[in-house]
């Protein structure tokens, strides 16, 4: 019986359509793409049906952990960040240097106290990361939060305000952040959830 | 498919017109394809791709000077207000009408048979149907958040978050 010869096909494929998609994905990543800002904070924030979206930019962030450790954080367009540790610098007659602004530029969300500040940001990034932030006062007797929040709408009047939650945050810890934004005149804000489907639509 | 192929056939002849070597004009794209993926593999890992969900709240403007007292609390109508409290361990209290001693308000949880339903009936029975959420201390940031949600899913158009009062947590003490 004679063998039967398999015809021998070249291995080689032409490569170039999946170059061409390959950049393609590439170029469109490349353009969306927004790097992730290294959060020292970790939340698991509830869900809900709600849809809307968060924009980038004139955003503060406060942050409650699930241990009620109140994080403050806003976006540094046009350099508000700048403007707001100058002016609490003012305030509270603290000289940063020039090595502090900038580190303060760098971070996300902090959660130190005023009086503690400049210590913190003169500390070199590692230390600055593994350090234990104690958060932002939020008492009646010491509310440095209300102070962050008035100084950084000074600095950028256009400024939204979400809040992120942990859900097993306990609510007074909550009702003192919202009192604190109600004393300064804000009563509207964000929470930042995550999505669930919607009943009423299934 | 390592190399680049090249074409090796003008060898054998050697008089004759003397003609440019042909070269292949194909390259081998698979080193680049290897890269184009490996970029693009980085580029998805480190893109935000979805921006965070929010839910817009609105909270009643505080009166400048002038705290709100109790009486203020149940200037809402009394026939249209339904009084949610969210109690300890996800636990639900509602009653209708202005608290007073005689009430025993009724205990629900967060699921769809319970609260959601409660909620659907009561905007189905009264008409611009007012709810009063008060979270007491022991209650989450979590069961808040689900609780407003509920008014959005049973689009509830007039609610508001406001603080607990001591009568409230009274009639729920013993349940």
């Amino acid at each position: 019986m004679p063998k039967v010869k398999v015809p021998r096909k070249s291995t080689s494929v032409d490569m170039t359509a999946m170059c061409d998609v390959a950049f393609l994905l590439l170029t469109f990543f490349m353009l969306t793409t927004q790097f992730k800002p290294d959060n020292s904070v970790i939340v698991d924030t509830p869900s809900s049906i709600s849809d809307i979206k968060l924009p980038d930019t004139d955003i503060m962030n406060i942050t409650v952990t699930n241990d009620g450790v109140v994080y403050f954080g806003i976006d540094n367009k046009n350099f508000s960040r700048q403007m707001l540790i100058e002016r609490i610098g003012q305030k509270y007659g603290i000289e940063f240097t020039a090595a502090e602004v900038k580190a303060f530029e760098l971070t996300s969300s902090f959660g130190v106290p005023i009086n503690q500040l400049k210590g913190w940001l003169s500390m070199d990034d590692f230390e600055r990361k593994s350090f234990k932030q104690p958060g932002i006062p939020v008492d009646s007797t010491n509310n440095e939060l209300g102070i962050w929040i008035m100084q950084s709408r000074l600095s950028n009047p256009n400024l939204r305000i979400a809040i992120a939650g942990d859900g097993n945050c306990t609510y007074p810890v909550i009702k003192k952040v919202i009192n604190t934004l109600q004393d300064k005149n804000v009563n509207k804000f964000n929470l930042i959830t995550d999505l669930e489907a919607n009943p009423n639509k299934i | 498919m390592a190399e680049m192929n090249t074409n090796d056939k003008s060898h054998g002849k050697k008089g004759g017109k003397k003609r440019g070597k042909k070269m292949s004009t194909r390259v081998d794209l698979t080193p680049m394809v290897d890269l184009g993926f490996l970029l693009v593999t980085f580029f998805m890992l480190t893109t935000t791709f979805s921006k965070p969900q929010t839910m817009e709240i609105n909270m009643p403007v505080k009166p400048k000077g002038t705290e709100i007292t109790q009486e203020d609390q149940n200037a809402v109508k009394a026939s249209k207000a339904l009084t949610i409290l969210l109690g300890e361990d996800n636990k639900i209290f509602y009653y209708s009408g202005v608290p007073s001693k005689e009430i025993t308000p009724e205990v629900t949880d967060y699921s769809t048979e319970g609260i959601r339903k409660v909620l659907l009936e009561k905007n189905k029975e009264v008409n611009g149907l007012v709810v009063l959420i008060k979270p007491t201390d022991s209650s989450s940031y979590k069961n808040v958040v689900d609780i407003l949600d509920e008014m959005n899913i049973s689009s509830i158009k007039r609610y508001a978050l406001v603080d607990v009062a001591p009568i409230d947590l009274d009639l729920i003490k013993n349940l």
